[in-house]
C-alpha cells in the first residue's frame, strides 16, 4: 500500500474499524483500498471518471460511476456510518445540496477542503489584486474543473446556519498536520472536519 | 486451429430433463423432456466453487470459447474473454456456457421434434420466458453438482438472465455481471422485435411455423429480421466509420435497385449468413422471451422498497454485481443500466458500475475487448480473492 495523501490519513484515522463508509469522488480509490483492506471497514465509493472507477475496480473495491450533482437519491437514509467527500467541495455546483445528502445517507459526514483564507491566499489578494490560488489547489481561475473558493471560516458559519455541528476537525499545512486550536483559518492549507445533524 | 490462451477444441455436451415429469413453464404450459446443450472450459475445484456461467445473447450458443476442430478458424463467440490468463480464466474457474431452452444449437426448441406427434413443435412449441430459460440452466447446475456458482454473466438477454438468476435465484450465485441489458424491455425494444417477427411472418415460405417438412425455409423473412437487428447493434457513428457512402465494387450510381452501396451489401450478407445458421421460429421464441422480461413485475404484497424494481432485489443483498453500459449503445441505452443500479442500490446490494466509452453500440459488449478484460479480470480477481478461490 502506497502512502496515503495526508488528508486522506486523517480522514481514514477518523473512521473506525468496521464501519460502512461511502466515499463521493473516490478517485482511484486510494482512501477506501486503505479502509477496506486495512481497516475491515465496508466500502462504496462513487467516481464520475472512467478511469477512475478502473483503478477502483482494479483495487478489488465496489464503485459505481456516477455524478455528485445528482445527488445521492438511490442511496436509503443513514445506510452508511460515514460519508466522505474528499477536496472535491470546492467543485461542486450545489455544495448545500450535497452536504444535505451526506448527512442523511450517512450518520456522519467527513470532509476536506483547500482553505482559502490561508495567509499566503489572503497576501497574494492584497499585493497582486489576482485572485489567489489555494496552496493544496494550485488551481488558476480559468482552469478545468471550475472551483468555487471558500475558507474555514465560510465553512463553519455555513454550518452554524445549518444546525449542522462539526465534531473533530484537523488541519494541515502543506500537508503536514498542525495542531491549532485559533487562528485555524489564517493558518491552515487544508482543513477536515467531521459533521454530524 | 488452435492459439495460445485459448481453451482448444472444445465439445458440446447435452443434458436432459423432464423426461418423466414435464417442465412447468411460467405460462403454465408444459414441456418434456428438455434437452440443453452446453460446453465447459477449466476444471471444477473440489469444494465446486469456482463455477461461472456464461449467458448468450439471442442468436448465440453454448459454443463460447476455443474451437470445434483442429482445422477450425472461427473461435467461439466468446473468445476473447474465456480462456487461460483471459478475464474468465481457465486456470482459475470453471467456465459453463449453456444454450437455452428455444434455441436452435442443439437444445430443445421449436426446431425439435415433438416427441407427443414425431414432428417438429413449430408454432406448437410453448412460449418460453427468460425465467424458464434460467430455471433450465438451473437444473444443468444441479446435474453438475454445484450448490453454488460464483458468478454468472452474460451481455444483452444473457445480461436479462444474469438479473432473472440474481432476482429469482439469489441463493444459487454470490456475484452477477449484467453487460449491456435492461431489467425491463422496453416499448422500443419490443417494437424491433415485432418487425423482425413481422419480416418473418410475411415470408410465404414460413407458412404459419410449420415450414420443417417443405424444401423452402423462410429465409427471405429472417434475412431481414437480422439485417434489422443488426443495425440496432451497430452506431451511427460506427456504421459511418466503417461504410460512409462508399459504393460497393462501383465507381458511379447505377441508378437501378441494385445493391450499389456497401452498407447495404454488408447487411445482405449478414441477413444471407444467419439464414445458414439460424431457425425462424426459434428466432420468434427468443424475441418474445425478451419482450416479455420485466423484473419490475415482482410478487404484490411483499414489504420491499418503495422502488419496484428494487423490490425485485430484495433477497440479492449478498450478490456482488458489476454492471457494465456503453455510451453510444441505443438498443440497451445507458439509463436501462443505470436503472438497475440505482434499484441494486436502494435494495442495499454491493454493486460496482461503469458505462465504458465506446462508439461500438450495443455491439461494443464484445467488441471492447482491452477495458472488458481489465474491467471483467479486475472483478473476477477480487471474487476469487474474497472467496477463497
Amino acid at each position: 500500500m502506497t502512502d496515503l495523501r495526508p488528508d486522506l490519513k486523517i480522514i481514514a484515522d477518523f473512521i473506525p474499524a468496521g464501519s460502512r463508509v461511502l466515499d463521493l469522488g473516490c478517485g482511484d480509490g486510494a482512501l477506501l483500498d486503505f479502509v477496506v483492506h486495512g481497516q475491515g471497514v465496508t466500502g462504496r465509493g462513487i467516481e464520475l471518471s472512467e478511469a477512475g472507477v478502473l483503478a477502483c475496480v482494479r483495487r478489488g473495491l465496489s464503485v459505481r460511476q456516477g455524478n455528485l450533482q445528482e445527488g445521492l437519491g438511490d442511496y436509503p437514509d443513514r445506510s452508511f456510518d460515514y460519508v466522505v467527500l474528499a477536496q472535491t467541495l470546492p467543485f461542486l455546483d450545489d455544495p448545500a445540496m450535497i452536504l444535505a445528502e451526506m448527512l442523511r445517507v450517512g450518520q456522519r459526514a467527513v470532509v476536506s477542503f483547500p482553505n482559502w483564507g490561508h495567509w499566503r491566499c489572503r497576501l497574494e489578494l492584497l499585493t497582486t489584486g489576482r485572485i489567489p490560488r489555494a496552496v493544496d489547489l494550485p488551481q488558476a481561475w480559468h482552469e478545468k474543473p471550475r472551483w468555487q473558493a471558500f475558507t474555514v471560516t465560510d465553512f463553519a458559519r455555513f454550518c452554524r446556519a445549518n444546525r449542522i455541528a462539526i465534531t473533530k476537525q484537523a488541519y494541515l499545512n502543506r500537508g503536514r498536520r498542525i495542531d491549532i486550536f485559533k487562528v485555524t483559518n489564517l493558518l491552515s492549507t487544508t482543513a477536515v472536519f467531521v459533521l454530524e445533524r | 486451429m488452435t492459439h495460445d490462451h485459448s481453451v482448444g477444441i472444445v465439445e458440446t455436451q447435452t443434458f436432459t430433463f423432464a423426461q418423466e415429469t414435464p417442465f412447468v413453464l411460467e405460462s403454465g404450459a408444459t414441456l418434456g423432456p428438455i434437452t440443453l446443450a452446453y460446453q465447459t472450459y477449466g476444471q471444477l475445484n473440489a469444494d465446486r466453487s469456482n463455477a461461472v456461467l456464461i449467458l448468450h445473447a439471442l442468436s448465440g450458443g453454448a459454443h463460447a470459447a476455443g474451437y470445434r476442430s483442429v482445422e477450425d478458424t472461427k473461435p467461439g463467440w466468446w473468445d476473447t474473454a474465456i480462456g487461460p490468463g483471459k478475464a474468465f480464466d481457465t486456470n482459475r474457474f470453471f467456465v459453463i456456457c449453456s444454450n437455452i431452452i428455444g434455441s436452435c444449437y442443439g437444445s430443445t426448441g421449436p426446431a425439435s421434434v415433438n416427441p407427443a406427434t414425431g414432428k417438429p413443435y413449430g408454432l406448437t412449441f410453448p412460449v418460453v420466458t427468460i425465467g424458464d430459460m434460467v430455471r433450465g440452466q438451473e437444473r444443468l447446475i444441479d446435474h453438475l453438482g454445484i450448490e453454488r456458482l460464483l458468478c454468472v454473466v452474460g451481455g444483452s438477454m444473457g445480461g436479462m438472465q444474469a438479473l432473472e438468476w440474481a432476482a429469482h435465484h439469489p441463493e444459487r450465485i454470490r456475484a452477477a455481471i449484467p453487460l449491456a441489458t435492461t431489467a425491463r424491455s422496453n416499448a422500443m425494444q419490443i417494437a424491433l422485435s415485432e418487425v423482425g417477427r413481422q419480416a418473418i411472418y410475411a415470408d410465404p415460405a414460413w407458412g404459419g411455423g410449420d415450414y420443417y417438412a417443405s424444401d423452402r425455409r423462410p429465409d427471405a423473412g429472417l434475412a431481414v429480421a437480422r439485417m434489422i437487428a443488426h443495425i440496432t447493434y451497430l452506431s451511427e457513428e460506427a456504421m459511418h466509420r466503417k461504410f460512409g457512402r462508399r459504393l460497393q465494387d462501383r465507381e458511379q450510381f447505377g441508378y437501378q435497385f441494385r445493391t450499389e452501396f456497401e452498407v447495404e451489401s454488408y447487411l445482405r450478407h449478414q441477413g444471407l449468413s444467419f439464414t445458414q445458421r439460424f431457425d425462424a421460429n426459434s428466432y420468434l421464441f427468443i424475441t418474445k422471451a425478451m419482450d416479455y422480461f420485466d423484473l419490475s413485475q415482482s410478487p404484490a404484497g411483499s414489504n420491499g422498497p418503495v422502488n419496484s424494481l428494487a423490490a425485485a432485489f430484495a433477497r440479492s443483498q449478498h450478490v456482488k454485481f458489476l454492471v457494465v453500459s456503453f455510451t453510444s449503445d441505443w438498443l440497451y441505452p445507458s439509463h436501462q443500466s443505470k436503472e438497475i443500479v440505482s434499484a441494486l442500490t436502494a435494495a442495499g446490494a454491493d454493486v460496482s458500475y461503469l458505462d465504458i466509452e465506446s462508439s461500438a453500440g450495443h455491439d461494443a459488449f464484445l467488441v471492447e475487448v482491452d477495458t472488458m478484460t481489465r474491467l471483467l479480470g479486475s472483478f473476477m480477481d477480487r471474487l476469487a480473492r474474497e472467496e477463497g478461490i
